[in-house]
């Protein structure tokens, strides 16, 4: 009761505050983020306030964790008091779109024109755009040098599945171990094992394709013959992380953003795009957030907010902002900058360029439900308890009747 | 305070007697509003923390919540159809038979255990109060301390537990990644955790029972098991039942160590009901706050039917 009464409350200030005349062009403009890393002495807090000032508006800005902001985001709008600007983890913007809490780039006359069509897929749904990328991660093979020498494999040579699983075998008859990866029954697990997917030319709305069985297939196989650990069943991303940490494999599957962690381990490491499956490299998924503008009573507001989300998205802050957060710039200019400031970072920018947006191709909401089942198909396989094929009919039949 | 009369006005001649009643009157009115008053705190606090909640846990369950439909407001009700759904779905035979297993598994090894530790500690030798006061630790320390240790101890590649059988010569088991094994793994954490609880019960059970009582049947020649069985036993069964229903309750919801050491899995082998409701609701990017309600308020009739149970076993034994 004492909460109503708190939420009336807030709510009822917020619709005093929305009709107020004087405080549509100036006063408080609010920010959430999902850095809550970044504490109010950083770069970022300081970018965010440096955007208001120069829109002539006071920043407050409210930082939660990834997992957490989406359902804060869900309440804030069932009470009609969101956030002015919203940044967003990208799969998400399609939900809170479906939802009805954020608005267009058309009504809010965000300019898209620079950013790659690949990255900003993730945001579109139906025809309209809902945000602006601020920067992108994707996954890639880390190798251990050493171990790789050890057992005479030369990372160039891997082009294709058959040379890597032919470098596996060589790594393990060098007695090393092979390659970690996570396959965690939730969406971590289908964000690491769609490179294999659509490297095998797997569309999402098929899960049992030839494709997905190969791909599904070629993870098994690892398992089976102990080139990947068992413990990838239960690797989260930073678990998986850290056994490539311990120096005892030759491979991982990981992201950008162990970049700075990579540096950390004592040993040389390099990076590889991750294969397709006949060649070439494989596309793989995009991570990274979206500047979106939630939908707001008072329509007035959406030119500051427009103002403060061009402000966070214009080429000289997403230098400086996606090399705080070691993410790849959605442009192709800041992109250029990135690499002539750190070649290191090429391959991840072709990595990039490369990815897709899990909710692209307009499966939007359909998305999440369509992961789970994969998610679930992997584990099945993996842990013996379904062939690949039994495993992704079942998921297939699962996901289309979720999808109906 | 109401039953205190004034001798003044008992004394009183008749004629002065009526107002001296209103005053009365006033006064139970006054006595029953101070009453309500030290009783409104409670009510709102059951009000708020219980009731509320409880209510828009059903609300949930009985519309047909979408996240936009949670935006705006206008979820349709829909009745029963959150719960057909989730009896229709393929998760909800697995996920009940792991919750039963699970709880079952839990309690049987916990109690016993804990009775055994609580006997053994009962014979007060040398420092029994120091061994027993660490065997707490379980139970003291966060969930996700525990729960994180478990997990990397039974890890496959890196775990301690696969390291050691591999010293004895007993290849690696997939503790959290085999289907067989994961919910095995993730009871026996849940049991390493509720045996303090049990042991610290029970322990406070045997000190009330007459230390007389022992003595008769030990002049009477019964021997140690006979005593347990047929003295311990009986009279710690009102502590017991206790205990189990307690255990039960705890036991049905528990979360933390099954999300943090498998997720469920691998592939829902290790799903229980408070896993499920979890990840319906909270676990993937598209939220289902309908059915994930309707599983948590089928944990809730579950323990409550346990807890009614064992409100009429107690009115049938009587108060011993």
């Amino acid at each position: 009761m004492v909460g109503v009464a708190l939420v009336a409350a807030a709510v009822a200030a917020g619709a005093v505050a929305c009709s107020s005349p004087e405080r549509n062009a100036t006063g408080a403009y609010t920010i959430w983020d999902p850095y809550p890393q970044f504490d109010t002495g950083s770069d970022w807090a300081g970018l965010l306030a440096r955007c208001g000032t120069a829109a002539g508006v006071t920043v407050t800005r409210t930082a939660f964790d990834t997992t957490d902001l989406t359902s804060k985001v869900l309440l804030a709008a069932q009470q009609r008091n969101p956030p002015d600007v919203l940044i967003l983890d990208n799969p998400v913007v399609s939900t809170l779109a479906e939802a009805g809490v954020l608005a267009t780039t058309a009504t809010t006359h965000l300019d898209t024109t620079a950013i790659a069509p690949n990255l900003l897929a993730a945001g579109e749904r139906g025809g309209q755009t809902y945000g602006v990328p601020i920067g992108a991660n994707t996954l890639a093979l880390y190798y251990n040098e050493a171990v790789l020498a050890e057992a005479g494999v030369q990372p160039a040579s891997i082009r294709d599945w058959a040379s890597l699983t032919a470098a596996l075998a060589k790594v393990k008859a060098s007695g090393a171990k092979g390659i970690t990866f996570s396959a965690i029954g939730t969406e971590e697990g289908s964000f690491q094992f769609l490179p294999w997917f659509w490297g095998a030319g797997g569309q999402l709305t098929a899960l049992d394709s030839e494709a997905g069985v190969a791909a599904l297939s070629l993870w098994t196989d690892w398992l089976a013959r102990g080139y990947a650990p068992n413990s990838v069943i239960n690797n989260t991303q930073t678990t998986s992380w850290q056994e490539f940490a311990s120096g005892r494999y030759a491979f991982a599957e990981n992201g950008t953003w162990q970049l700075a962690n990579a540096k950390k381990t004592g040993f040389r490491y390099g990076v590889i795009a991750i294969p397709g499956r006949t060649g070439g490299g494989a596309p793989a998924p995009t991570g990274g957030e979206f500047v979106t503008i939630p939908v707001q009573r008072n329509t007035e507001r959406y030119t500051t907010a427009a103002k403060l989300a061009s402000c966070l998205t214009s080429p000289d802050n997403l230098l400086a902002t996606d090399t705080t957060l070691s993410y790849i710039a959605p442009t192709a200019d800041v992109q250029a900058q990135q690499v002539s400031a750190n070649a290191e970072l090429a391959v991840w920018v072709d990595a990039v360029k490369a990815a897709r947006g899990r909710t692209a191709d307009n499966l939007g909401t359909s998305y999440p439900k369509i992961s789970e089942q994969m998610w679930k198909a992997v584990q099945s396989a993996l842990s013996g308890s379904r062939s690949p094929q039994a495993a992704l009919s079942t998921a297939q039949s699962a996901a289309a009747v979720a999808t109906r | 305070m109401l039953a205190v009369t004034d001798p003044a006005t008992s004394q009183s001649p008749r004629g002065v007697a009526e107002p001296a009643a209103s005053r009365g009157r006033k006064r139970r009115t006054t006595g029953q509003l101070t009453a309500w008053a030290f009783l409104l705190p409670l009510v709102v606090y059951l009000l708020a923390c219980y009731a509320y909640p409880l209510y828009r846990n059903l609300d949930l369950s009985l519309r047909d919540y979408t996240v936009r439909s949670f935006v705006q407001g206008d979820a349709p009700f829909v009745g029963l159809s959150n719960y057909r759904t989730i009896i229709a779905d393929p998760t909800f035979l697995p996920a009940l038979l792991h919750t039963g297993v699970f709880t079952l598994g839990s309690l049987v090894f916990q109690f016993s255990i804990g009775l055994a530790m609580a006997v053994f500690f009962h014979q007060h030798f040398r420092l029994s109060a120091t061994l027993r006061a660490l065997l707490l630790t379980p139970w003291l320390l966060p969930l996700i301390v525990s729960s994180s240790t478990w997990s990397w101890m039974l890890d496959s590649e890196a775990g301690v537990v696969n390291a050691a059988l591999s010293a004895v010569g007993i290849g690696p088991v997939h503790w959290l990644t085999a289907p067989g094994w994961s919910l095995a793994s993730v009871t026996i954490a849940n049991i390493w955790i509720g045996v303090p609880f049990n042991l610290v019960l029970l322990y406070s059970g045997l000190q009330g029972i007459p230390s007389q009582i022992y003595e008769a049947a030990a002049i009477d020649g019964a021997g140690g098991w006979v005593r347990f069985r047929h003295l311990t036993f009986p009279l710690l069964r009102q502590v017991s039942a206790i205990t189990l229903l307690l255990g039960l309750v705890y036991t049905l919801k528990v979360f933390d160590i099954i999300w943090i050491m498998t997720r469920g899995g691998p592939a829902n082998a290790s799903t229980t009901f408070a896993t499920w409701s979890y990840q319906l609701g909270f676990g993937s990017m598209l939220p289902r706050f309908g059915p994930g309600a309707a599983v948590g308020n089928l944990l809730i009739v579950a323990a409550l039917a346990v807890g009614l149970g064992y409100i009429r076993s107690r009115s049938r034994w009587g108060d011993v």
